[in-house]
């Protein structure tokens, strides 16, 4: 094997291959990058037997051929190389580098003991890169990270013709985007769990091209995988993932039908005085917020301790009401809304409230994100 | 410290053993040493006939018992305990309404709250003689020693002054003449280590105590600790009685007949401890985040394990489903003899779940578990010493010694004259263990400070 590929294409390329292998493999060779050379140019690909990565990177080949070389090492190579071209050539059971006066010699590992990585699914459809990261972003905001329940640390995608549904919830807070994609075939239905943080990331990472491709394998439970694809510099990009075991719970119907308090309010004044407030409750006890006439009054801390208080202005129609969250709850909501005006709705101090965006003070709110947030009971 | 005697400390003597001679009335006027009976057992309380020989409270068993060969050793029967206990507080609370118990056996009354109107020794002293007369005749012949002075420190030093059956009422500004002579371990908090400093600068007495200047004290034994003594050996304290300190945990735990093996049914009791302190954590409207099992095995080795969680709950399915976890994690295949779950961290908030409390699963994997645990107490009998116990033929009576298959049993009750002794093979079908009586809130709680 013997290629030479410009060097922030490669930096870029290997940087986003290495980064989801395994920090402690099973095996030694899952913290291996397989270096490959073909028709597609230059091809990196890495796998930890969940989640598969393959990018490809425009290169002049003179030999085809393929070496397993340590993804860390690699990458921490290629981020602090001069701008200069790069040239690989394999060289026994090593691997040399050179770019200008720098040299390296890399170990390789048997590329016989690497696992073949699973094949990308057909094509369900495509999605706006740019549309699909935010998307996705607003979504994982309420995804569970505790791995004693799995299921929650998901996003539930629901696809049914070309209206998409990202859906999350940590059991305390619910996130559900909708969003237009076009598949392939107009009448498709299909639901699938992908774990929060690879879709996260990977819908982060693919967004310097126009658009994602989207393929689902499977019936979306059990052995079903997803794959992205975005084109990016020149290359392509792929990742697989097994799709999460389990039933999410049904949590549509948690949006409640109705409200008997509205109240509107600056999305960014109210963030600032709810880091304000906050700062004297201390591990995560709550924030209160009382709505009435016209003016949202935020309070946290209690009579032991250290005790804060702020008064906003909010347009308010309904009922007069006072409930307490979780601050970091309440701030990840408004976080998430991305809007200049954020739109709070309520039944009961008891029952979930919805947050929504808004475009100003007398707006609707766009319906295409909204979070549920479960507030906090208090009990004195 | 106050200008006339109005704090009242009392203090039940020698009270599980006083107990049991109570209901075992061949014991009467004989050695009797309440406590674990294990390997590693401690004396909970000895009888006065037994401290003669030298037995006291905390001393190993196996040192009670080669002091005192011939006493009779009995485990605890704190249902019992519990129920005399609280026929005792009543009695106080009908004194006056602010009532400070620090355990079962004793309590601090604020008499100010009384209805009392003369605080002069003498008529002190004929109020606390009924008060006496009153405990004894409630508790079925415990007696309990009274101290009355202007303060905790010296109420209950002066109800430790005329042990048992004592009554001393300190008269105001004599409280100073009483503490001097007195060592300083008679302060609360003046432990062997802090006495062996003081004993270095030739400090032994109370009076000694109050020569050494504030600034010498601290540097000594620490500012805290030292500022505290300072005012405490001038008879300075003015620490008020508080009938309920704000509690910081939450815990119910029981003792089993039997040494329990099964997993299953360890996995159900700590089911059903969760819900009761859930229940409690409500009824208080409490919350708590850090889930705490306590496991004491056949050995009588004690084993705590604790969890935090993310937010305060009063869920019994959280905490059940985390205690049991955690219970999990100790090695219980040797047979566990208690067993405790407790929630502290308390909040008084609750972040609850969206989805409520839809979920079942773990509630209706409790219910069969359940009923195995009563048939499983009956499969090995395990017969306590001092246990109470009925037979179909003979009555109610009390184990008096058990082993090789055999359990010797006393037929004789607190009303009877002492009676005869028998014995049983261990699993004759005629023995049981007596039934408790009903106690409208016995649950086995405690709540620590």
């Amino acid at each position: 094997m013997k290629f030479r590929v410009e060097r922030d294409a490669l930096a870029d390329a290997v940087a986003w291959a290495a980064r989801s292998l395994p920090v402690r493999p099973s095996v030694p060779v899952l913290a291996g990058l397989m270096v490959e050379t073909g028709t597609e140019g230059l091809v990196l690909s890495g796998f930890d037997y969940e989640t598969s990565t393959r990018v490809t990177v425009p290169a002049e080949v003179a030999d085809e051929g393929r070496a397993l070389v340590s993804g860390r090492l690699l990458a921490d190579i290629c981020r602090s190389l001069p701008a200069k071209p790069v040239d690989f050539a394999t060289d026994g059971v090593k691997v040399s580098l050179t770019c200008g006066s720098a040299r390296f010699s890399l170990q390789t590992m048997p590329v016989e003991d690497y696992p073949n990585l699973p094949d990308m699914p057909h094509s369900s459809g495509t999605v706006p890169s740019e549309l699909f990261a935010t998307a996705v972003s607003q979504a994982v905001t309420a995804a569970g990270r505790d791995d004693m329940l799995p299921v929650l640390t998901g996003i539930r995608v629901e696809i049914d013709g070309s209206a998409m549904a990202l859906l999350a919830t940590d059991r305390f807070r619910l996130s559900l985007r909708e969003l237009e994609w076009s598949p392939e075939q107009p009448d498709v239905t299909a639901t699938a769990l992908v774990p929060a943080r690879v879709l996260a990331d990977t819908a982060k990472s693919l967004t310097s091209g126009t658009e994602v491709t989207i393929a689902l394998a499977g019936t979306g439970t059990g052995e079903g995988i997803i794959g992205f694809e975005g084109q990016v510099g020149g290359g392509s990009r792929r990742t697989t993932t097994r799709l999460l075991d389990g039933e999410f719970p049904k949590v549509r119907s948690l949006f409640p039908s109705e409200s008997t308090t509205v109240a509107r309010v600056d999305t960014a004044t109210l963030v600032e005085s709810v880091k304000r407030v906050s700062l004297v409750a201390e591990r995560n006890t709550p924030v209160r917020l009382s709505f009435e006439e016209g003016v949202v009054t935020l309070e946290a801390g209690s009579g032991d301790e250290a005790q804060a208080s702020e008064s906003l202005e909010a347009a308010i129609e309904g009922e007069p009401i006072a409930i307490g969250f979780n601050p970091t709850y309440l701030l990840d909501g408004l976080g998430a809304i991305d809007a200049p005006v954020a739109h709070l709705s309520f039944t009961q101090p008891t029952r979930p409230a919805a947050l929504a965006p808004a475009a100003d003070l007398d707006a609707d709110p766009d319906l295409d994100f909204r979070y549920l947030l479960m507030p906090v009971r208090l009990q004195g | 410290m106050r200008p006339e005697p109005s704090i009242l400390h009392i203090d039940l003597d020698a009270f599980y053993a006083a107990v049991e001679q109570r209901d075992k009335p061949s014991l009467r006027g004989k050695p009797v040493i309440v406590g674990g009976l294990g390997a590693r057992g401690v004396v909970s309380t000895a009888s006065y006939e037994a401290r003669a020989f030298g037995v006291h409270s905390a001393m190993s068993m196996a040192e009670a018992r080669s002091r005192c060969p011939h006493a009779a050793f009995l485990t605890g029967r704190f249902d019992a305990y519990r129920r005399i206990s609280r026929a005792v507080m009543a009695i106080l609370r009908e004194l006056s309404p602010l009532v400070e118990p620090l355990s079962l056996d004793e309590a601090f009354v604020d008499l100010r709250e009384s209805e009392l109107a003369r605080f002069d020794v003498e008529s002190i002293t004929e109020v606390m003689r009924a008060l006496k007369a009153a405990v004894h005749e409630t508790s079925g012949g415990v007696y309990g020693s009274v101290g009355v002075a202007s303060s905790k420190l010296v109420a209950k030093i002066a109800s430790d002054l005329d042990k048992p059956d004592g009554l001393v009422v300190v008269p105001p500004g004599t409280e100073q003449d009483l503490l001097r002579p007195m060592q300083v371990t008679v302060i609360p908090g003046v432990g062997p280590a802090t006495a062996e400093r003081l004993r270095r600068v030739g400090v032994h007495t109370v009076e000694e105590l109050e020569r050494i200047s504030e600034t010498e004290l601290t540097r000594l034994i620490g500012s805290a600790q030292g500022q505290s003594l300072y005012r405490l050996c001038r008879a300075d304290d003015d620490r008020p009685v508080v009938s309920e300190r704000e509690s910081k945990s939450v815990s119910v735990e029981d003792t089993f007949d039997t040494d329990l093996v099964d997993r299953s049914i360890l996995q159900a009791i700590v089911s059903r401890h969760s819900q009761k302190v859930c229940e409690r954590l409500r009824k208080a409207k409490l919350s708590g985040r850090t889930i705490t099992v306590k496991v004491r095995l056949y050995d009588f080795s004690t084993h705590t394990r604790s969890a935090t969680l993310a937010g305060p709950t009063d869920d019994p399915r959280v905490v059940a489903r985390m205690a049991r976890r955690l219970v999990s994690e100790v090695d219980t295949s040797a047979g566990v003899r208690l067993l405790g779950v407790g929630v502290s961290g308390l909040a008084d908030w609750i972040q609850d779940d969206l989805f409520g409390y839809a979920d079942s699963e773990e509630d209706e994997a409790d219910a069969p578990a359940d009923e195995t645990v009563d048939a499983a107490g009956h499969v090995v009998r395990k017969w306590r010493p001092g246990m109470d116990v009925v037979h179909a033929r003979h009555g109610p009576g009390w184990v008096w010694g058990s082993g090789l298959g055999r359990v010797t049993v006393r037929f004789e009750t607190a009303e009877s004259a002492p009676g005869a002794v028998r014995t049983f093979a261990a699993d004759d079908p005629d023995l049981s263990s007596a039934p408790r009586p009903p106690d409208p809130d016995a649950d086995d709680e405690t709540r620590s400070p």
